[in-house]
């Protein structure tokens, strides 16, 4: 029974670790039909910034909400100016060309910003740990949360409506939602398809570094958390579908909650669950879980 | 390839190779290290013709590897020739299989499905710690058909080889390209359900461009491993895979020989950048390639179509 | 006409690689100075997760022990300058990448920069792959940091060699001082990353508690990814758990994050953990590293260490120049180039180079003392190094705000290696006969 329980709370915490990850990329993928390799950079510096912000305000001795708050502006921040550096001066310029040579740009933008890294920050890690300590923990039917950890499926689920409530009831969803559906024909009707680019890239940049500023109290900020973030998000969106929210939530939860079983129960699979997951759901949905109904061209 | 085109390539493998034995040793061993790679690279440059960008194309590059590998070690037969053709088609035969599934895929999903498989074979790996896990074992030296080299003469010998399996695969595939299955790249990647309408199975022939891709990969596997004289598991991560795709859109489809000399190109600044810029160089290597990609959109290969268009509107 | 253009055109794009590659292997040579000079290459990881605990660390490590022998400050007997009167002159590569980029770079440094020794590699992956390729060219290449037994177990070597003890001591002795502090142990679990490194550790960990305390049962066994970072469901499987022990083998990245992790959710306060290469954090994780927590430092390094004179000139040269104290990678590093140093001017006739094969005979056996104590090439006919090594359980002084490590216990060489002659993994197996502990 605690078993079950644990499964559960573990398979929720992952899943919102892997939602708010993967809904930026999900974003621009769908939208834009990129796959922004330098997600993982957008991550990595929200992560970085998060370092920073903890530290100041760590020293200042500011109250724990106002110094959570302050870390996730100032991530929010980075993620802000780092999309729009990169949607106006580097993608602005392959838009017409081939969508491969687009995810080229992106994975040399992803190198270059991996040493813009150690350049500002050198390549020792960083601790940005107050946030989680300062939580607390709460000990519920036998098994002890870490309420930080409760707080990021709060986050998780407040991201996702958020994103669904956007989409359904904003004009600035409405207009995205033709764009991911058909892009010429939302052209053709007068859609300012250049802006939604750049806006949903900067929204998407800036949910990474909201990831990663989010991420930071529980991990150790060093070199390279970018590269394990990627192919997890690229999986996720695998597996929910192309530009699918909903897919993306339901592709986290899935594989939180396997991954926890296994953690739990079949320890020696746990490295093969995300991969597995993402095989199983492919051969039998092709196009991920929630396909959004493709006009055929012949 | 036209005959101009192949006089030129059979001129470039001539001098490749008369070359080699006055190169210092280094060279020689970071050239066939990268003419090894070409040949993966090559397979990516089928698939892609034909609009498929596998993110998995290690899984045959590691299967050839440790087919070599575990050949040599469990049954102490070392001849390389044979080690590489056995690299080719154990890579083939998995090829072959996975085909049946990867056929039915394209755009995003083909690629995230590749990377899924060969991720899976990258934990299968990692979990058997009697081949060493994540640290992988030793290949034995090769022999060739009979003849050890001594160690000087072993690196250069395994770079002809390379060498050769690399004119071989070359010839071959300049000739599928040509053929009708090769020609039918384009128009699946353009519009496949026209093709359909042809009467052409479009599932065959994507399949068998994977079971090429996939014999390429595993043939420049086996050469790794000789060369390198180590397997490990993260031959089939899916950093290597990307690697490889990287080299692909640097070089660009253009031609047979754009994947050869993408390969040499990008081993070269990957190992310049190391020498220069030890902490920075994937800012070194990220700026060149971003440089080429904006210049050369259409990759290295285009320089040589470049070259060529200008020749014939002159002539 | 057009057509031998043309051919000229094409030969110029396809040979440009090469005749680039040449030219600078040429400018390399002429710029080379001619024989007093000892050229060193230097090899850790520099970028990636490993570089902040292993890579920079060692790095370091080498940077102000070669300024060190440079100025001929070190104490005796390493005073000579340099390396037998000539001054090193060092290289630093990046130990990242594929095992074929090692190979390519270990190439390059041997054959392109023409250096005269190697010294290198966290790694084991990089340290097998590197090992024959160094045997090939004759190159004598010292291993820092990685820890496999196999590189001297699988074949008998003649140019490479590891001053610094394999991992197998580090997990023998883990479950030596377990079982000296906790005497009612009945049960214990071990979260181990995902990888050979991981697997070992545990392997040889279970393999010694076997063989000194066949009635304790292993719970769970769990090997999270290598760099996952996030730890939860392990936190609560553990939590479940009824063991009194954690056996862990995480380092830097890792371990900070499972430490933060397991201490929010106070998995500590229900059982001890052991982390064998804990000595790498402390500096780091300062107050956040729970006190109880029994410690291993991959040997006698940092607070485990002796406080010889030796030691104390080492701790002294390296918190000065990078203001906190060395941790045993650099500790490692410092050891491999005082082992190097004492077999290159034992093979060193009045001014002229030795020769590879000159410093391999000379390095084969040798015995000094080093920051962490005293070191003899025993094992692998002469290239492995065996060292006393140290455990202790760690506390963060209150009033000085310092870490410490108390309640030390050293164990002696020939109690946590194997003898000469038995592989490591059949030495534990059998129950380590021979150990030799006081």
């Amino acid at each position: 029974m605690l078993t079950s329980f644990a499964i559960l709370t573990d398979g929720l915490v992952y899943a919102a670790y892997l939602f708010i990850v993967a809904i930026g990329l999900t974003l621009i993928f769908g939208v834009m039909k990129i796959l922004n390799v330098a997600h993982g950079s957008f991550y990595a510096f929200g992560a970085y910034g998060a370092a920073t912000a903890v530290g100041i305000y760590a020293n200042a001795d500011w109250p724990a909400a106002l110094g959570f708050l302050f870390m996730l502006v100032l991530a929010m921040t980075i993620g802000l100016v780092m999309g729009i550096i990169l949607e106006r001066g580097l993608l602005r310029q392959v838009y017409g060309k081939d969508e491969v040579i687009t995810v080229l740009v992106t994975y040399a933008t992803f190198l270059i910003l991996e040493d813009v890294i150690v350049l500002l920050w050198g390549p020792q890690s960083y601790a940005a740990y107050q946030p989680m300590v300062s939580a607390g923990n709460i000990e519920i039917g036998g098994l002890v949360l870490s309420n930080y950890d409760i707080l990021l499926v709060a986050i998780a689920a407040a991201l996702a409506l958020l994103a669904y409530w956007s989409l359904k009831f904003t004009r600035y969803g409405w207009l995205l939602t033709t764009v991911i559906f058909d892009r010429e024909t939302a052209a053709a009707f007068g859609v300012n398809v250049t802006l939604i680019y750049t806006v949903t890239f900067i929204i998407g940049a800036v949910l990474g570094a909201l990831g990663g500023a989010v991420m930071a109290p529980k991990i150790a900020v060093t070199l390279g958390i970018g590269v394990e973030v990627i192919v997890l998000a690229f999986a996720v969106v695998a597996i929910g579908g192309m530009g699918s929210i909903e897919g993306a939530l339901v592709g986290a939860l899935i594989v939180g909650i396997c991954r926890a079983a296994a953690v739990h129960l079949v320890p020696q699979l746990e490295l093969f669950v995300i991969y597995g997951v993402m095989a199983l759901v492919l051969v039998v949905r092709p196009y991920g879980l929630f396909v959004r109904a493709q006009p055929r061209k012949i | 390839m036209s005959g101009r085109g192949q006089l030129v390539g059979g001129l470039m493998f001539l001098f490749a190779t008369a070359a080699a034995p006055l190169l210092p040793d280094w060279i020689v061993s970071l050239a066939t290290v990268a003419l090894a790679n070409a040949l993966v690279v090559l397979g990516l440059v089928v698939l892609w013709r034909a609009g498929l960008v596998s993110f998995g194309q290690a899984i045959y590059y590691c299967i050839g590897a440790y087919a070599v590998a575990l050949t040599a070690r469990w049954t102490g037969f070392r001849d390389a020739f044979a080690l590489v053709v056995i690299g080719g088609v154990a890579a083939g035969l998995v090829a072959a299989l996975i085909g049946f599934l990867l056929a039915r895929y394209r755009e995003i999903f083909f690629a995230m499905l590749s990377l899924a498989l060969s991720m899976i074979l990258y934990g299968v790996l990692v979990k058997t710690e009697s081949l060493g896990s994540t640290d992988g074992f030793s290949v034995a030296t090769p022999t060739f058909l009979g003849f050890a080299p001594h160690r000087d003469t072993l690196g250069l010998s395994l770079y002809w080889l390379t060498l050769g399996v690399d004119a071989v695969c070359a010839v071959l595939i300049s000739a599928y390209f040509r053929s009708v299955a090769g020609a039918l790249a384009a128009p699946i990647r353009d519009n496949e359900i026209r093709v359909e309408f042809l009467g052409v199975s479009v599932a065959s022939v994507v399949h068998a461009k994977v079971v090429i891709s996939g014999i390429l990969g595993g043939l420049g596997g086996a050469l790794a491993a000789l060369t390198i004289g180590h397997v490990d598991p993260n031959m089939s991560y899916w950093t290597t895979s990307g690697g490889f795709v990287f080299v692909t859109i640097l070089a660009g489809a253009s031609s047979v020989a754009a994947a050869f000399v993408g390969s040499l190109a990008y081993e070269a600044v990957r190992s310049f950048a190391f020498d220069l810029m030890p902490q920075l160089w994937q800012m070194t290597l990220g700026s060149v390639l971003l440089l080429t990609i904006l210049f050369l959109p259409n990759g290295l290969g285009s320089l040589v179509s470049r070259v060529k268009r200008r020749e014939e509107v002159k002539s | 006409m057009l057509q031998s253009r043309r051919r000229i055109r094409y030969t110029l794009v396809g040979s440009a690689v090469a005749t680039a590659m040449l030219a600078s292997a040429q400018a390399q040579q002429s710029a080379a100075p001619a024989a007093a000079p000892v050229k060193l290459g230097i090899v850790s990881f520099l970028t990636g997760p490993a570089a902040s605990p292993f890579g920079i660390p060692g790095r370091n490590g080498a940077e102000v022990v070669i300024e060190a022998f440079n100025s001929g400050k070190a104490p005796p007997p390493f005073d000579k300058v340099g390396l037998g009167g000539g001054k090193i002159e060092a290289k630093f590569v990046d130990e990242a990448g594929s095992a074929a980029n090692v190979v390519t770079e270990y190439r390059n440094l041997v054959q392109r920069d023409q250096v005269d020794a190697v010294i290198g590699y966290v790694s084991s992956g990089s340290c097998l792959a590197v090992t024959p390729v160094a045997e090939e060219l004759k190159e004598l290449t010292v291993f820092y940091d990685c820890g496999t037994p196999r590189i001297f177990e699988e074949k008998a070597r003649t140019y490479v060699f590891r001053v610094s003890p394999h991992a197998t001591m580090d997990n023998v002795a883990a479950a030596r001082y377990l079982l000296a502090k906790k005497k009612n142990l009945t049960s214990y679990s071990g979260i181990n990353q995902n990888y050979a490194w991981g697997q070992d550790s545990w392997r040889d960990f279970v393999g010694a508690m076997k063989a000194l305390a066949p009635t304790v049962e292993v719970d769970k066994v769990l090997f999270p990814k290598l760099f996952a970072g996030e730890y939860g469901a392990e936190v609560s499987t553990l939590l479940t758990s009824k063991s009194q022990a954690l056996h862990t083998s995480f380092y830097d990245g890792d371990l900070e994050a499972f430490v933060y992790q397991e201490q929010a959710r106070g998995l500590d306060k229900r059982m001890t953990v052991i982390m064998t290469t804990g000595e790498a954090a402390i500096w780091r994780l300062r107050d956040k590293l729970p006190d109880g927590t029994i410690i291993g430092g991959r040997g006698a390094n940092g607070p485990l260490a002796a406080d010889t004179a030796i030691n104390k000139w080492f701790q002294k040269i390296y918190t000065e120049r990078y203001n906190i104290p060395p941790t045993y990678p650099a500790y490692q590093m410092a050891q491999s180039l005082l082992g190097l140093k004492l077999a290159y001017e034992k093979a060193a006739k009045a001014g002229v180079k030795p020769t590879a094969d000159e410093v391999a005979a000379a390095f084969k056996g040798i015995e000094f003392e080093g920051p962490a104590g005293h070191v003899k090439m025993a094992l692998g006919d002469g290239h492995q190094g065996i060292t006393e090594t140290a455990y202790g359980t760690y506390r963060f002084n209150k009033q000085s705000r310092e870490p410490e490590i108390v309640e030390i216990v050293r164990y002696p060489a020939e109690c946590v290696n194997p003898p000469v002659g038995v592989d490591a993994d059949k030495w534990i197996e059998e129950g380590m006969k021979g150990a030799k502990c006081n």
